[in-house]
């Protein structure tokens, strides 16, 4: 089975308000993906359902054969053991050490003896540079080394499918390199699949195999690395160039600027 | 349409209401159904233990003193009315034993590690914990809820145990070493006076409900804020006053059910 995720007509609204409208995609195994859109666009939500947080409306979304919303909970559970996910800040364990966090999981799943746990933590941490901060307590990380913390801890037990919400927000440009190349090497060390949810467009295409473009809800444009810089799709121009108006408007819609003023008066 | 509206205002009040209670119902099944790790491993209960309950005992070491302290020099004065300054060992040992110590331990657990618990498990929801470790495939009311729960539960008697133990020290020392009531009437009315089962089984069957009543609340309220500081803030806050109004309500139930009358 090439494909390890699989989107189909995937559907989802809050109340009645429409968030995502008939997604499709296609994740094969070994690639990174990025989804791409601005902040609201309904990306972090298409990726909840790809680690099986939300149900979908209508449609499904597939992962290594099973489809999500079918899975009852210990199914659910299995299913995540296969599964990592980092989150846009780390969301590190703040009363544990960054042994502790990055030993969590192995802890809970696995009866491994401590010896081995702690070659295996030790193995993730310098994967990530950080062997040296095992010691510490994750408010005593800056920013960028808690998302490599948090990224040593997400690939504990080697997932196949490795989920990334805003991976590059709020970082340095050099942690945005350390962090972008470690997505793409550690992807290809441990023969997973990558999705990354973020608006960071230049980061991301320096690192990903495939690239959807998401706008209110729907995909406006997919397509390779080089696609999505020769694009012609205005939108993806204005994205990929960061120009302040185009098809997405630099004002937000409301009554004529006269009206307000007049009123004001 | 005034009426319309308010009565569409009652409506959204009273369907928000029984939700909320329906959902603190369900959290609070699911809390003991996945109870099984808090015992098995049961390292994780006493790492909370440490925390709520080794943590609160200078409070609850100091107020039980100084209540003490207060119930020697109160009773001696009222007793020595009806020239029965001996029963002042009897007074001040039933006193916190079947009410003051299970109801003001409970009450400063309340402020003390309640308000603890419910920002702690806000903050970490706020900061996507409670989400990362769901993502981990680890339940975490099984992982964070639960050993929570049965610390606060195991620790209250506990606690209120030390609380009424420092109340009958305060109670020896104005009564029997600063103002001179005789010291083996002191000690043998207190031990004649105090029954295990009517006075001490009672009094820890109080403190254990209201353990369980706090911990309850806190940990609801906790896992039920709004991931935002003011959501968090406002959960402690809930926590505090709901948790002190359920002790006293829970007090009069229970004392309603203990009283003999006779």
């Amino acid at each position: 089975m090439p494909n390890l995720v699989e989107i189909r007509d995937l559907n989802f609204a809050y109340d009645n308000r429409a968030v995502l409208k008939g997604i499709n995609m296609t994740f094969p195994r070994g690639k990174v993906i990025a989804i791409m859109g601005l902040s609201g666009c309904g990306k972090t939500t298409l990726l909840r359902h790809i680690g099986g947080v939300l149900k979908p409306t209508q449609g499904y979304v597939k992962v290594d054969g099973q489809v999500l919303h079918e899975l009852d909970r210990d199914g659910m559970y299995a299913m995540r053991r296969k599964m990592g996910m980092l989150f846009q800040f780390g969301a590190l364990f703040t009363d544990m050490t960054v042994f502790d966090n990055v030993a969590f999981q192995m802890r809970e799943h696995t009866d491994l003896p401590e010896d081995i746990i702690r070659d295996l933590v030790m193995m993730k941490l310098h994967a990530v540079g950080l062997r040296g901060t095992h010691h510490l307590m994750p408010t005593e990380l800056s920013g960028g080394m808690a998302r490599r913390v948090a990224l040593a801890r997400t690939i504990a037990l080697d997932p196949m499918l490795i989920l990334y919400d805003e991976p590059f927000a709020g970082l340095d440009t050099i942690s945005l390199s350390v962090v972008g190349n470690l997505i793409r090497d550690l992807n290809d060390a441990l023969g997973a699949t990558s999705v990354v949810v973020t608006h960071d467009i230049q980061e991301s295409l320096k690192i990903v195999d495939y690239v959807y473009f998401v706008a209110n809800g729907a995909i406006i444009a997919e397509g390779s690395a080089d696609d999505i810089r020769s694009s012609d799709e205005p939108f993806v121009r204005q994205f990929v160039h960061g120009q302040i108006d185009g098809p997405m408007p630099f004002h937000y819609p409301g009554a004529e600027y006269r009206l307000d003023l007049m009123q004001v008066n | 349409m005034a009426i319309l509206n308010a009565l569409r205002l009652i409506g959204n009040r009273t369907v928000g209401a029984v939700w909320r209670i329906g959902f603190a119902t369900r959290f609070f099944v699911m809390t003991l159904l996945y109870s099984g790790a808090s015992f098995r491993r049961f390292h994780l209960t006493i790492r909370e233990m440490f925390s709520s309950g080794v943590m609160s005992l200078i409070i609850i070491l100091v107020a039980g003193l100084f209540v003490g302290i207060v119930l020697g020099m109160q009773g001696y004065e009222t007793l020595k009315r009806y020239g029965s300054e001996s029963a002042l060992g009897s007074l001040v040992a039933l006193s916190l034993v079947r009410e003051l110590g299970p109801v003001l331990a409970a009450l400063l657990f309340a402020s003390r590690a309640g308000s603890a618990m419910t920002a702690e498990i806000g903050l970490m929801k706020a900061t996507e914990q409670i989400s990362a470790m769901e993502m981990m495939a680890v339940n975490p009311i099984a992982r964070v809820v639960a050993p929570r729960f049965w610390a606060g539960v195991i620790s209250m008697p506990l606690l209120a145990a030390m609380f009424s133990a420092m109340g009958v020290i305060g109670g020896y020392e104005v009564g029997v070493v600063l103002i001179g009531v005789d010291e083996g009437s002191f000690w043998s009315q207190m031990q004649a006076a105090v029954d295990f089962r009517h006075d001490i089984l009672n009094g820890v069957i109080k403190s254990v409900v209201f353990g369980l009543a706090v911990t309850a609340i806190a940990l609801f309220e906790g896992y039920d804020a709004p991931p935002t500081a003011e959501g968090v803030s406002g959960a402690t806050t809930r926590t505090v006053v709901e948790s002190s109004l359920a002790i006293l309500l829970l007090d009069v139930i229970l004392t309603a059910f203990m009283f003999q009358g006779n």
